[in-house]
């Protein structure tokens, strides 16, 4: 993971691994190959149908998973830490429903929005108690809660859609510098991230903990609290989230994000995250983000239905995990 | 000799149909989602269509019916520039802003078979099946008539968002209230979300949940299928009477065999001729979408151009039983 390393000390001995080369370790990653796809899939976008290569339509396109892209940034930090939150997308729909029905009922903005957000950090706070408290797995908590997040806001909202005021809505048609608003939210909190998880302790922290957490217990690394931040952000960020796409839509249900948390995780596990833990970067994530959009707004410009949608994407989950755990192997890092 | 006379034949030919062929229009019909039978005939209508007249049809969907998932294929048909956009709207207000972005460009946008409630100013004109007025009262009227208007009846519904349901439930409960139906009661209205699965298990609660239901409304093909499966499997078709809006071609075993005694549709297929038609007319300047203004399409006669930009196909339903349902192929 680290940059290149020179020839072992001669104590060592013969069995200490070789250095790997410089271009071997920028080159062979997983980052590397959701590069290469998303590449490929310009270029087979391109040919498919010639009303897809439009920056402004790839563009606009992404602000339809930018929300979705910007919850995956944070679920990588989760699932490097060895814990996975299937939560997010049902916490966007229940933090945004009790939003929606404050500022409907009435409420100031300023405190409906605060509303909204406290209920994510609460979601987020409840799958924390669990799997760090009652130390159970993290795939069962969150997908429990995430049925019961989608089914307490289908009792709030109903089945009825809650109107947005005007002012509003269409976050995603603001453009600063020529690219929506969303999408430049996703980037810039991808920097963030990126540097917070290559560059500071508290990111190499993560790492540890998901290599081996007893390890890093016994290292002295607070596993408890850092996975606690990351629950709680999770929550924070969905919450964020949830507005945005209610900002994009101009109501809100009770299904907002539906299946949302498959695309999440979809866009992790493409960008080289490992899924139990320990490797994987926001690089890959962003590049991911792109490759998904990509994928799919080529395939829907083309007038394929969703039924070959649907296939390729499998076909590309399976190339991007058989590939990631390739390199990951091969490369015993 | 033989070759350049060939040649010959061949360019004059070729510059001949040059002349003749005019420009197609592209129409793209959006349905509410795939795997759902019913926009099967709806295209059925619009690809026959377009093989007489100039058009180029393709037909897109989103795999569920939710609100917002015809978002990105409306996107997606803006960008290709495409002349017409037909749409089944699954949401009445979800659509408005990339509708308002598709006519900036000066597409025309049709709903088609289901109307955007409340919201009509977002799309130039709206192709529906039949007077959609009259659907909640004829279908109040048919449950009625096969239950001898007394007991508990239900409706088992599509999605929650679908504006062309509720407008006919909306009727339903209006229609109800007359006195001649003074001893039904509606007792439940369902979801099943245009889903196979779901319109089942929504269908064996309610008989779980009002064991003397005596019958069942579903305005939706899928939803009336799946009642009418249920209905069979449990062998209750004289207790429980299931009727509502279905096709001829999924309903017909179970009313050869007694499940089901009547329901009623129109004609999906006609509507995708007519909306061909017209938006063919539309764009070669033959037709003005104006209130009261008529236009001839073949095989169905002068239509006319209702209040709101809206056009009815045929005027009032059609109703299937055992004597005229092996006269219909779709």
């Amino acid at each position: 993971m680290s940059a290149a390393e020179t020839t072992p000390p001669a104590a060592l001995g013969r069995g200490a691994a070789a250095p790997r080369a410089l271009w071997h370790v920028i080159l062979v990653r997983p980052e590397a190959m959701t590069l290469a796809l998303l590449i490929l899939g310009v270029i087979i976008a391109s040919q498919l149908s010639p009303f897809f290569l439009d920056i402004n339509y790839i563009l606009r396109s992404f602000t339809l998973s930018a929300e979705f892209a910007i919850v995956a940034l944070v679920l990588t930090l989760v699932i490097i830490a060895g814990e996975i939150d299937l939560s997010p997308a049902a916490n966007m729909a229940l933090s945004t429903c009790l939003f929606a029905w404050a500022q409907a009922s009435g409420i100031p903005m300023p405190i409906a929005i605060a509303i909204g957000l406290l209920a994510g950090l609460a979601m987020g706070a409840l799958n924390a108690f669990m799997v760090i408290a009652l130390q159970l797995p993290s795939i069962i908590v969150t997908i429990g809660t995430l049925t019961l997040y989608r089914g307490l806001a289908q009792i709030i909202a109903g089945d009825k859609s809650i109107r947005m005021p005007d002012w509003f809505i269409g976050i995603d048609k603001v453009l600063i510098l020529g690219i929506p608003a969303t999408v430049v939210i996703f980037t810039a909190f991808a920097l963030v991230l990126g540097l917070i998880l290559a560059g500071t302790i508290f990111g190499r922290q993560i790492y540890q903990i998901g290599t081996n957490e007893v390890a890093a217990r016994y290292a002295g690394i607070r596993t408890r609290r850092i996975k606690l931040v990351l629950f709680l952000l999770m929550g924070l960020v969905a919450a964020v989230a949830g507005m945005l796409t209610a900002s994009r839509l101009g109501s809100v249900r009770y299904d907002l994000g539906l299946g949302g948390e498959l695309q999440m995780v979809l866009m992790a596990m493409l960008g080289g995250t490992y899924i139990f833990g320990g490797r994987g970067t926001i690089l890959g994530t962003f590049l991911a983000a792109w490759l998904l959009v990509v994928v799919s707004t080529g395939m829907t410009v083309a007038n394929l239905l969703p039924a070959i949608q649907l296939t390729v994407l499998g076909v590309l989950l399976i190339v991007a995990i058989i590939a990631t755990n390739l390199i990951y192997s091969r490369t015993q890092r | 000799m033989l070759k350049k006379s060939l040649i010959a034949l061949a360019t004059g030919l070729a510059l001949t149909t040059g002349a003749l062929a005019q420009d197609k229009i592209d129409i793209v019909f959006i349905g509410k989602n795939t795997g759902n039978p019913y926009f099967d005939s709806l295209t059925k209508g619009f690809v026959e269509a377009c093989e007489k007249i100039a058009c180029n049809f393709e037909f897109v969907a989103p795999a569920t019916a939710e609100a917002t998932s015809q978002i990105p294929f409306i996107e997606a048909q803006v960008q290709r520039g495409v002349d017409v956009i037909a749409i089944s709207p699954n949401s009445p207000d979800a659509l408005n802003q990339v509708f308002d972005a598709a006519r900036a460009k000066g597409i025309i946008v049709m709903t088609v078979n289901g109307d955007i409630t409340g919201n009509e100013s977002h799309r130039d004109l709206t192709i529906l099946p039949t007077d959609f007025t009259k659907v909640g009262a004829d279908q109040i009227e048919m449950v009625g008539s096969l239950i001898g208007y007394e007991g508990e009846i239900a409706i088992l519904s599509a999605t929650t968002e679908a504006p062309d349901q509720n407008f006919w439930i909306k009727g339903m409960n209006e229609a109800i209230k007359d006195p001649k139906y003074a001893k039904m009661k509606l007792v439940a209205t369902v979801y099943g979300d245009d889903q196979p699965e779901k319109s089942t298990s929504e269908m064996e609660a309610l008989m779980s949940n009002f064991p003397d239901l005596k019958g069942v409304i579903a305005p939706t093909t899928v939803g009336i299928a799946a009642a009418a499966q249920v209905v069979q499997s449990r062998g209750v078709a004289d207790k429980v009477k299931v009727t509502g809006l279905g096709l001829p071609s999924e309903m017909r075993d179970f009313v050869k065999d007694g499940t089901v005694t009547a329901f009623q549709l129109w004609s999906p297929y006609n509507e995708g001729w007519l909306a061909a038609h017209l938006a063919v007319d539309l764009k070669a300047g033959k037709a003005k979408n104006e209130v009261g203004s008529t236009f001839e399409v073949p095989n169905l006669g002068t239509i006319t151009i209702n209040a709101g930009n809206s056009i009815n196909t045929q005027s009032a339903l059609t109703t299937f039983n055992a004597e005229n349902i092996d006269q219909f192929d779709f």
